[in-house]
């Protein structure tokens, strides 16, 4: 029973951290918007998120692309382990990357995803709570 | 959970804008400043952005170091000017107005979406922590 409550949550769980991960990244970007030589970061959401279902480790390990890649005791985070490099829309002197329009647009929608998770685990919850309450 | 680590970075990047500020002010008053305590001319000053590690995500911001402008300061010839040296020429700040004015307005907004971004991961947690009820 236990294994189903948390079969029923842990996806939204792993959602949710994934976006609180990339809201950081979107985060540190935009700090860093004047800083010379940054390079702003981002990771592919969906296949993160995919990379983190498919897994059987509660966190999530380094992306392996062959059978006999060996995962590392210690896992990294998400974020730093697939995280990678904006392509630049625009040249700039002092070879910064971050383009504040996308990184701003970036950062609402995530705040916006993460959001909807919430209110996404909430029903779940206040569904499972109606159940056991007998509909009450 | 890696969304209390934004308040690092928001706050660093505060910090590091208001000295960007605090700088281009001390420019902007000392712009006709002839002298100072060494005697010569006030240089303008520059910020140098470097980036930290908040975690191995999270990238916050400090001020490496204060630098000089290494432009060249303005010379004039007022020969009746106190400061002036035997040739009478006065040398005035090498502080460029435009630069400053262009300086603030940049790192006021970069304040602005720093405060911004500290709302919207307290509004975010504030919704995280009601959940389920």
């Amino acid at each position: 029973m236990i294994n189903k409550l948390d079969n029923m949550l842990g996806f939204h769980q792993k959602a949710l951290n994934m976006r609180s991960s990339r809201q950081t990244l979107l985060a540190s970007n935009i700090a860093n918007a004047d800083t010379p030589g940054f390079k702003a970061r981002d990771f592919d959401f969906s296949r993160a998120l995919q990379t983190s279902l498919s897994s059987s480790q509660a966190k999530p390990g380094l992306m392996t692309t062959a059978a006999r890649h060996i995962n590392p005791a210690g896992f990294r985070s998400i974020g730093s382990s697939q995280a990678q490099y904006r392509i630049p829309q625009q040249p700039s002197a002092d070879g910064n990357t971050v383009d504040m329009d996308t990184e701003r647009m970036q950062f609402a929608d995530n705040a916006l995803r993460y959001d909807a998770g919430l209110t996404f685990i909430s029903g779940q919850i206040r569904g499972l709570l109606s159940a056991i309450r007998d509909g009450n | 959970m890696s969304l209390f680590s934004i308040f690092n970075i928001a706050g660093s990047s505060m910090a590091a804008q208001s000295q960007r500020l605090n700088v281009v002010s001390s420019n902007l008053a000392n712009a006709d400043s002839v002298t100072s305590s060494t005697g010569e001319a006030y240089r303008a000053r520059q910020v140098v952005f470097k980036t930290i590690d908040v975690n191995e995500t999270a990238k916050g911001v400090k001020v490496a170091g204060v630098v000089h402008d290494p432009s060249p300061m303005k010379v004039t010839y007022d020969p009746k000017h106190p400061m002036a040296d035997e040739k009478g020429y006065v040398t005035s700040p090498n502080v460029n107005a435009i630069d400053e004015m262009v300086n603030m307005m940049s790192a006021s907004r970069s304040y602005q979406n720093s405060v911004d971004m500290m709302n919207t991961t307290k509004t975010l947690l504030q919704k995280t922590l009601s959940i389920g009820q």
